[in-house]
Order: structure tokens, then sequence, then C-alpha cells
């Protein structure tokens, strides 16, 4: 029976690694953490139909009953080795006919914007700190109130080219809008500001997500970077941008300021693919084509999937995530090993 | 736009190349310290210049104090201090 390595149990990974065990392979999924899709289990609602994460990630655990898919938790994969002539991929010692690579992404880390105060005055938090207070349900400012004025801030750590990526992370814009429409849920009175060089709403009913957003929540969308924030005296947040369709410098005082931190390959990424010799633009993973081979990588029996090539939606991750497995087996039944 | 003179605005492009790359997020306006004080807008007035609207921007440049508070958060790596010196010069012939 051919066996396949599939390297990290997000939803990539899992949606990948079901289709090929179903097809009869035997699947080793390996997952550096404890548990699999840390990445979805930390989100409370998904956009743009606010699905319930915990919901969706119940759904793609199931898929991890397919007889053939062996779980290995907290088995972090710290070789991956080509083939020598004739041989198979090792990865961790262990021999695969085929590897899928889907180690996915990590959220930038906002310290390195240091001028957006994060990490140094309170009140001012990760779009992905947002995103547990409304798992809770229950958004405070720094002395325990309800907050009477929210900004939010695109970009943070994408098209930035003082932190090295110059990429759009994609799903940032949509997610803030998501994100503020829930906090006027359960605010009703709370102001709302989304501060946006643009604003892609490229996918499905991200369009008609913003228009709700302006027309049944009112929320405030301002043109202009933010370049500084800093805490005030009273503990709430002070922050700096130019309102570029007024065409005017302004301040803003704020109880929450959320950065919409942006998406980047993880360390499991950069170091696998750089292993592998399949390192592409910022510590993604390579694949041959973006149009006609994006699942097959510069190596044969290696493929990648997911948003360890370049942020990606779940929708689109998963559908990638089938694509890969479509190539695995193409691969595994042409004669080619 | 039909009857905007460019050429001092592709002499500012070839100058100091890297303000192609401006998006307009007005970053620049917002970190001003000049801003602070006096009416002084460096996006509008260097968007303003590339498209061939150059009057009144004299007075306005000698605003800036060359802090290059500005240069720092330019996402698109732009370098606004130089970009200023430049319009200076265009403006200023006498001080080339």
């Amino acid at each position: 029976m051919k066996k396949v390595a599939v390297i990290g149990a997000g939803p990539a990974g899992i949606e990948a690694a079901s289709l090929l065990a179903a097809q009869g392979l035997e699947v080793a999924l390996f997952e550096k953490e404890s548990q699999p899709l840390h990445n979805l289990t930390d989100k409370a609602f998904l956009f743009p139909n606010f699905a319930d994460a915990r919901q969706v990630s119940e759904r793609l655990l199931e898929k991890l009953h397919t007889p053939g898919i062996a779980l290995l938790k907290d088995t972090p994969v710290v070789s991956l080795l080509a083939p020598t002539a004739g041989g198979s991929w090792q990865v961790n010692g262990q021999g695969f006919d085929a590897v899928l690579l889907t180690s996915g992404y990590t959220t930038f880390d906002a310290r390195r914007k240091e001028e957006l105060g994060y990490g140094i005055y309170p009140g001012i938090h990760t779009s992905l700190e947002m995103e547990q207070m409304l798992r809770e349900g229950k958004i405070v400012n720094t002395i325990g109130d309800m907050p009477r004025r929210i900004a939010f801030l695109q970009c943070v750590g994408s098209r930035d080219e003082k932190v090295g990526n110059h990429y759009c992370s994609k799903l940032c814009c949509v997610t803030a809008v998501k994100q503020a429409i829930e906090v006027k849920k359960l605010i009703p009175q709370c102001e709302v500001y989304i501060f946006y060089m643009d604003l892609r709403m490229w996918g499905q009913h991200f369009e008609e997500l913003y228009r709700e957003a302006q027309t049944d929540y009112n929320i405030k969308f301002i043109r202009g970077r933010i370049s500084e924030a800093g805490g005030t005296f009273d503990r709430r947040v002070q922050i700096k941008a130019e309102d570029t369709l007024m065409g005017r410098p302004m301040k803003l005082t704020v109880d929450l300021f959320v950065l919409m931190v942006g998406m980047e390959a993880s360390q499991g990424t950069r170091s696998l693919a750089a292993q592998a010799g399949i390192a592409g633009e910022y510590g993604f993973a390579q694949a041959c084509d973006p149009h006609t081979s994006d699942n097959c990588t510069a190596h044969d029996g290696l493929f990648v999937a997911g948003s360890c090539k370049r942020p990606m939606t779940l929708t689109d991750t998963l559908a990638d995530a089938r694509s890969a497995a479509w190539e695995v087996l193409r691969y595994l039944h042409s004669g080619l090993k | 736009m039909d009857s905007a003179d460019l050429t001092a605005a592709e002499r500012l492009l070839e100058a100091e190349p890297s303000l192609k790359a401006c998006i307009g997020c007005g970053g620049c306006t917002a970190t001003c310290s000049a801003a602070e004080f006096v009416d002084f807008n460096v996006r509008r007035m260097h968007m303003a210049f590339v498209k061939g609207q150059q009057e009144g921007l004299r007075t306005q440049l000698n605003r800036c104090m060359l802090c290059g508070k500005c240069l720092l958060v330019c996402p698109r790596g732009v370098h606004t201090r130089s970009v200023i010196m430049a319009m200076r010069k265009e403006l200023s012939p006498e001080e080339k």
C-alpha cells in the first residue's frame, strides 16, 4: 500500500488526508501541537455568514475518522529529505511515497509595529484577541466598562515594506467588517470605525457584508492609514491618521484599538520549505505554477496546499486541499513511482 | 488634466522615482510634525504636484521642517523627505 505523509493537521491537512485515505492510501498526518486545527479553534465566527467556527471545526474533525489516517499529535516534523535515487521521501526518518505540505500560516507579531503601541499601552489588541473576546461574548475597555468607541486598523503587517511584507493578506478586510458588525450586535451604542487604505471585498458576499456594515450597523469607514497610537492619561488610546478623502489630519480617542494582523508563513512552513528546497517569497512554500500546477513543486512526490503557499481563506484552503489530493493520487497512479 | 503641464511632475518623478509607489494612504500627513501646528498636508502636496497643480505649493513647502517622520511610516518606501527637497528645487529655481 502506498504511504503518504501530510504535514500539518489544519483544515488543508485534514481535508486532503481524509480524501487520500478514502482512496485506500495509508496516511500519516503529522501535527506539532497537541490538538489539530488550532488556527481555526481560536475563532468565534467565520466570514461572511457568521458560521460558528466550533461547528465547522467539528465537521472537519469528523473527517479524521476516515480509516487509513494515523494522526500523529505532538509530532513536529524536524526533517524532510528528498529521496536518493530510487528511494522514498524521508519524514522524521520514515519513508513515504509522497509528501503533502500543509504547514500553514501564523499571524504577524504586532509588536514589530512599535508605533502602533501594541504591548506598550493598554487598550490595544490584535484581531485574534478581539476574536477571543467575541467568542466569550464580552468586550470591555481597560477599566472593565463597555467601550463607547472602537477603531479597527487594516493592513498591520501586510502591504508594508517597512516590515518586509509587500503582499496583501487578503482576508483582514472582510474580517474587520465581520468583527465590527459583531461588536455592534453586542454593544449597539458603541461607535465603530474602520481605518483602511483600500477595502478589498473580493469574495462572494464580502461586498454585501460591507454594505450591511454601513446601512444596518452604521459602522464608519475612514480612508487613511493610522501611523501612530499612544495611551492617554485615562487609559484610552489616541490614534493619528489622515482622513484622506477629506484631506485632513485627524486625532481620535478610542476605548479599544484593534490591529488587523496579517498572515505570514508559519515557522514550520519556513523551515520545511527551506529544507525541501521550495522556499518562495516571504518564507512561503513555492508551487510550480500559479495557474496550471499550483499543488506540485519543483520535486516529484512533494506537494503543497493551503496557507503555507500564501494567505488564503478557509474556503479556498479546503478547495486547494482537494485539488492537492487529486494531484497526489495522479502522481502515485501515474507509474512515475 | 487635459490642460495640465506635466513637465515639472515628470522631472520630480525622475529625481525621486520612489514617489511612483505612493498609494495615498495619508500616513505621512498623519504623522507630520509640522501639520500639528500649521496647515501642511504632505500627501496632498505631492499628489497635486504630480498632477501638474503647483500653484501655492512653494510657500507651503517651506513649512516642512525636514524631520523625516513621514519617511519612517510610509508603507511603500517613498522617500518623502527627498520628494519635498525635489519639489522645493523645482519651485525655487534660484536655489538650485
